[in-house]
């Protein structure tokens, strides 16, 4: 009799990640439409990385025109790979608003020492709370936010790559 | 041309598959004392067919054929001939097609190798490696072939990543494949015993060798793309908690565990049933490994976005292999005798079942970092991400009581041991690692409370197993994987402890001093070669009376603009130094970046120890055979 109750425990449990698996696999797809709706709280206070200003994130974003937010840390190796791209934004005149994900300040400074600052402004993000609010699940991720609507036009994954740029431009165009 | 072979060659491979399937089930029935001589012939003609299938991709990527998608989105004519060959392997469907070769292969070499062991065990063992490798063989050829045909032919493919072409990346997908599919003969061998009845002693040593060579391959894989992580992203660290890097490391803790329960089945014919559950986890950790990584469900330097129907087929096959091995549990598991076998506390059979425990745990802390983010985004939408601060707080705590229980388990006595074993040595031993770790505690500012214990039992550990050499009676492998081990957890604590760098802007000429070291920047010289302009500097690093230089370069790339910087690392025994510099605006100014990182070729070496020491048991295993 318990030999039978841990056997259909076991199956049913399997069942179940099974389930949340395939889940899953649909909901990583979906990033581009449901999800993106959602608007962001800029109500939030941060504090910058270089000057320890505590600010509104509201400040940061132009109310006419969309922004680029793009999560990183220095500890993150793809953030490494894709930061040539993001310099390729700044050379292109994009603004592109940084936010330090559990990093310490000491190491993030030399990130952006060494490889480039590409960022008009960093904050900092100790725990993780303000990257969660974005809707991000790891580092590096790019958004592309209105300053209208607080809305997320677009929403990278991953480390940024040479067609993302392009694209970055285009919808940037669009939304003026 | 090889298009065409490549593709066929599967489907031949797939018909036989099918029909080892139903021969084997079909005899497994019936009493037939010796194993049909066309299951080695069928097989060896699926192996071959396999074999022909992958190297028709090796000759398209040699030749660059871009008339083959795979080649003409992985490969370019430019690339040089080790690269074109590794790029094979470096993609999604290449790396299946090997995958599925090893499989062939380990079948192949398993039917050799084990003509000693029963008929019914072994037709039951070519039933469930055929099911896997006909899932792998239908996954190919439904959503992942690589022999697709692109039409017009491009006259240039698309080119590799230039952070992939690297001597240890290009052979580390084999080796960790190797490792991964030998679990996959664990896995049917150990099914297959549970149906025949023949779990014991017997089998145990026969299954042990398969899964020291899996552990030892699992082990190397994890080390090289360790190695590229440091050399080729040159930031500093050899381990980032990425979920790939999880993924692989997930299995190596099953195995280990395995590895050590074996032999408890092999010497004291108990702890059947969880030898049985420890083959089927590791299998399945490594296949998921394979689901999330090919399934894009994880976000990951290494994965890419993915046809979604390539998840769902993996995640259903997983899904089946899993449920199909719980059935046969259960439905056999009365067929385990278990004699009733008195356990005493102080005995290797416990100190092996602590271990287990650790490795348990470890597992569940690694799993739950790499799974549960998704679990939570599905259930509540909400998305959290775990980094490598959520793996140390809960990983390095649970070392402290790891390592003091490695310095006495391994020497216990099998049945029962008596605590009046202990002798002053140990004591000694302890005094004397106490004041090692106080010297080198007082070289340090860092004072973690934590900090003190590990040093101090780490150290301790070292010398024990270093006593071990000369007193234990335990194997010689044996010695050596624990002290390779031990070596490492002391490596990387020290290396975690003392590492320190320093980031300055500096001119030719300046000199800066840190830590009683003096760095200066002695001269830059601007050259033009082939397709980039090059900066390579020449730094000077003055200790109290030795110095050496350090060569660190910047590239400028026209076509288009990059600029990279090429770090140049002065590896002593003692230590890494580790030097990068960078342009600044500003004229004349360079940012300078120099990382100190004591015992980082010992990380190397005391991983190449622990499998070297694996190696050692497997041809010592064969020694004692014939």
């Amino acid at each position: 009799m318990s030999k039978n109750i841990k056997f259909l425990g076991l199956i049913l449990s399997l069942i179940i990640i099974f389930i949340i698996l395939l889940k899953g696999l649909n909901v990583s797809k979906d990033y581009s439409n449901e999800k993106l709706k959602s608007k962001i709280d800029f109500s939030l206070n941060a504090k910058k990385l270089f000057s320890d200003e505590i600010i509104n994130i509201s400040d940061l974003f132009d109310k006419n025109s969309p922004s680029v937010v793009n999560i990183w840390a220095s500890w993150c190796a793809p953030c490494r790979e894709e930061h040539q791209f993001l310099m390729k934004l700044k050379d292109m005149n994009i603004n592109v608003i940084g936010i330090n994900y559990k990093d310490s300040p000491k190491n993030a400074k030399n990130f952006l020492s060494l490889l480039g600052n590409p960022y008009s402004e960093v904050i900092t993000d100790n725990d993780g709370t303000k990257s969660i609010e974005f809707g991000a699940i790891g580092v590096p991720e790019t958004f592309i936010i209105s300053g209208k609507t607080n809305e997320i036009i677009k929403k990278y994954i991953g480390p940024l790559t040479s067609e993302n740029l392009i694209e970055i431009k285009n919808i940037l165009k669009k939304n003026v | 041309m090889s298009n065409y072979l490549g593709n066929y060659s599967l489907y031949i491979a797939l018909i036989a598959s099918v029909y080892l399937m139903f021969k084997s089930y079909l005899d497994a029935n019936s009493e037939n004392k010796y194993l049909d001589k066309n299951f080695i012939l069928i097989t060896s003609i699926q192996t071959i067919m396999i074999m022909v299938s992958f190297f028709s991709l090796v000759a398209a990527f040699v030749i660059s054929d871009f008339s083959n998608e795979t080649v003409f989105n992985n490969s370019h004519t430019l690339k040089p001939l080790f690269y074109k060959v590794s790029g094979t392997w470096g993609n999604h469907e290449g790396s299946l097609l090997l995958w599925l070769l090893v499989l062939s292969i380990f079948l192949f070499i398993f039917l050799l190798n084990s003509r000693l062991q029963d008929t019914k065990y072994k037709l039951l063992t070519i039933l469930f490696q055929q099911i896997i490798i006909s899932g792998f063989l239908v996954f190919i050829l439904l959503t992942s072939n690589p022999f697709k045909m692109l039409y017009p032919i491009p006259s240039e493919g698309l080119g590799l990543n230039p952070i992939l072409q690297d001597p240890a990346l290009a052979i580390h997908p084999p080796i960790l494949y190797l490792g991964y599919v030998g679990t996959s003969i664990i896995f049917s061998a150990s099914l297959a015993s549970m149906i025949s009845g023949n779990i014991g002693d017997k089998w145990a040593s026969h299954i042990k060798k398969w899964v020291l060579v899996s552990w030892v391959f699992l082990t190397i894989g994890i080390l090289l793309g360790s190695i590229w992580a440091y050399y080729e992203l040159g930031w500093g660290g050899f381990w980032f908690w990425d979920p790939v890097e999880n993924v692989s490391l997930m299995p190596w803790f099953c195995l280990t565990a395995l590895l050590h329960t074996v032999i408890v089945l092999q010497k004291r014919n108990s702890f059947k049933e969880w030898t049985i559950i420890l083959s089927i986890t590791t299998f399945s950790l490594s296949m998921s490994g394979t689901f999330l990584v090919r399934s894009g469900i994880l976000n990951s330097i290494h994965t890419f976005a993915n046809d979604p129907s390539r998840g769902l087929y993996i995640l259903s096959f997983l899904f089946i292999l899993i449920l199909m091995s719980i059935l046969i549990f259960f439905y056999n598991q009365n067929k385990i005798s278990n004699a009733a076998k008195e356990n005493f506390i102080l005995s290797k059979e416990t100190a092996i079942l602590v271990n287990n425990w650790f490795m348990m745990f470890f597992l569940s802390v690694v799993l739950v970092g790499t799974i549960y983010p998704i679990f939570l985004e599905v259930l509540n939408g909400s998305k959290i991400s775990v980094g490598p601060p959520f793996y140390h707080n809960l990983l390095i705590p649970f070392l402290i009581p790891f390592l003091i229980f490695m310095s006495f388990g391994p020497s216990l006595k099998w049945i029962k041991d008596k605590l009046k074993n202990f002798n002053y040595n140990i004591l000694i031993i302890f005094l004397v690692s106490l004041l090692i770790s106080y010297v080198i505690l007082t070289k340090t500012e860092n004072s973690f409370l934590l900090s003190i214990p590990l040093i101090v039992l780490s150290i301790y550990l070292l010398l024990v197993t270093i006593k071990d050499f000369f007193i234990s009676k335990s194997s010689i492998s044996q010695k050596i994987s624990h002290f390779g081990f031990s070596l490492l957890i002391t490596s990387i604590i020290l290396n975690g402890l003392f590492s320190n760098e320093f980031n300055s802007n500096m001119k030719v000429g300046d000199e800066r001093i840190f830590n009683e070291k003096v760095v200066k920047l002695k001269e830059v010289n601007v050259k033009n070669v082939d397709n980039y302009k090059s900066l390579k500097a020449s730094f000077e690093v003055t200790n109290k009376n030795s110095s050496f230089a350090l060569y660190p370069e910047v590239r400028i790339y026209q076509q288009p603009l990059t600029i990279t910087s090429e770090a140049d690392i002065k590896t002593t025994l003692f230590s890494d130094n580790f030097l990068v510099f960078n342009i600044l605006k500003d004229d004349g100014y360079y940012n300078v970046r120099y990382q100190y990182k004591p015992l980082m070729i010992w990380i190397w070496i005391s991983t190449i120890l622990i499998s070297f020491g694996g190696l050692l048991s497997v041809i010592r295993k064969n020694e004692q055979k014939y």
